[in-house]
């Protein structure tokens, strides 16, 4: 039982952690959205796993990085935003998942269930998450310039659709591991809040992706910290300290007693 | 294709260049050579082509035709506009990008105090103060070519004048060769060797001083233009 705590709670603080630095790029790209919808594409994905009885993780991670790649294929061709593409495209994943995912499961799915942790499962997705964060580590600066001026970024010998398509895929990782924790309805929530918290205060590139993490890692950790001792699903008390740390940091902007960090 | 390889004395060719896009031609087979050390205006009416030619030097543009550059070039471009609102960058953070080392030297040499930008962000720069950032990063690493769309739109004459100033100083000193987009008649007179007139096609290419010509600025800015083929042009 202890054991199971301390797992579910190493995964929750290096998914967040992974989530808030992933995320913080996806704000920047006004990509909101994509983190959301992808996560519904996981759900056909988990329902697969559940029904033919190998790990979920895996039949989600394969329908994500497929996703990824037609994501990125349309947007090149259409030059359409991430945003309208998913926003288009994607609702539809999440009405087969609900069909396809026998009805005892489909809580779990929804919103996440981190009690059944394993050790396997830790190591797989502390793994996952650090990788994630070196590789976009990687990236990240290429990815800022890009959003500053595509003509400066090609200047600097940058192929933005090669680096947009790693990135992609690379939140598709991070979505497929953070599902455990909140569930595909609110793994979009996970990306996306601790940058918003985080790009409220930052005053330069590094405290924001540093705030990002942070934020993403404390809100995780709190959250599955609550679910084990009250016995709840993890999604929604992860989502609610999250929005706790955003009000908080409103409220102090606000009343300025913190400007920029 | 863009090729890296002509004569010494060329820092581009440029060879039946043809742009088109979505079934409307744009670059209309336009042929000419830039000197190196020299510096070139690209002038001509909205909605002639000068931007898009200048993101087509850089293969940002599908085109037909040829475009050589020599070898080993390091190019340094300003672009007429860019998104620094909403992205918590820093003056020193974006320059860093580029080069982290010599950021202060290069805020000095567009005229800005470092230590008073360095670490404000880049969204909150003034007009002015932006645009010389931008300089800034073009020269940061030495180039050998700075291409600049329009680089002081939206400053005030006063800084306009100082920061053609400056780029006169900077490129003649280091035997950089400038291509810039201006829609200031006066600036391109001022600060440039030859001028390209271009409306689709190339109407004018020669020495800058003809720009204060009324006739050929009729013809620039004033008559409707039928592009004829006319042979590569070089100074």
């Amino acid at each position: 039982m202890i054991e199971t705590i301390i797992y579910s709670l190493l995964v929750a603080t290096a998914i967040g952690l992974a989530a808030g630095y992933l995320g913080s790029i996806m704000v920047l790209e006004k990509m909101a959205l994509v983190g959301d919808a992808l996560s519904h594409v996981a759900l056909p994905g988990l329902a697969i796993g559940i029904l033919f009885n190998f790990n979920p993780f895996f039949g989600a991670f394969i329908f994500l990085f497929a996703s990824a790649i037609i994501i990125w294929h349309i947007q090149r061709v259409t030059k359409l935003s991430f945003d309208t593409i998913v926003g288009s495209t994607f609702t539809l994943a999440l009405a087969i998942g609900v069909l396809l995912v026998p009805t005892p499961d489909l809580l779990e799915a929804l919103f996440g269930d981190i009690s059944k942790i394993e050790a396997f499962d830790a190591v797989l997705a502390i793994t996952v998450s650090i990788i994630a964060i070196v590789l976009t580590r990687f990236i990240y600066k290429k990815i800022v310039l890009s959003l500053i001026s595509e003509e400066l970024a090609v200047s600097t010998g940058v192929s933005i659709a090669w680096t947009n398509l790693l990135y992609l895929l690379l939140v598709s990782l991070v979505v497929a591991i953070g599902i455990r924790i909140t569930g595909t309805l609110l793994v979009g929530y996970l990306v996306v809040t601790p940058a918003a918290a985080a790009k409220t205060i930052s005053s330069n590139l590094y405290r924001y992706m540093t705030l990002s993490s942070i934020f993403g890692a404390v809100s995780a950790f709190s959250g599955v910290l609550l679910s084990n001792y009250f016995t709840l699903p993890p999604g929604p008390l992860v989502v609610l300290s999250g929005i706790a740390i955003f009000g908080v940091v409103l409220v102090l902007r606000w009343s300025k007693i913190i400007t920029n960090v | 294709m863009v090729d890296t390889k002509t004569d010494n004395d060329y820092i581009l060719k440029v060879t039946d260049l043809n742009v088109v896009l979505q079934n409307q031609t744009i670059i209309d087979n336009i042929s000419f050579e830039v000197k190196r050390g020299t510096s070139l205006a690209i002038i001509g009416p909205n909605g002639a082509g000068k931007t898009v030619l200048l993101k087509t030097l850089f293969n940002l543009i599908p085109y037909t035709g040829k475009i050589e550059w020599s070898d080993n070039l390091k190019i340094g471009y300003v672009p007429q506009a860019l998104t620094a609102q909403g992205i918590p960058i820093s003056v020193r953070e974006f320059l860093s990008l580029k080069n982290r080392s010599k950021a202060n030297d290069a805020l000095e040499s567009v005229g800005l105090d470092s230590k008073s930008i360095l670490d404000k962000l880049l969204g909150v720069l003034s007009g002015g103060q932006l645009r010389r950032v931008l300089i800034a990063w073009a020269i940061i690493d030495k180039p050998d070519i700075l291409l600049l769309d329009e680089p002081t739109a939206g400053v005030d004459i006063d800084s306009e004048e100082a920061i053609y100033e400056m780029l006169k100083r900077f490129t003649n000193a280091n035997h950089i060769t400038l291509i810039l987009i201006s829609h200031n008649i006066h600036i391109v007179r001022e600060f440039s060797d030859y001028i390209l007139a271009l409306n689709k096609c190339i109407i004018f290419f020669g020495k800058s001083q003809e720009i204060m010509n009324p006739e050929l600025q009729r013809k620039i800015y004033g008559e409707a233009h039928i592009c004829i083929y006319e042979p590569v042009v070089s100074i």
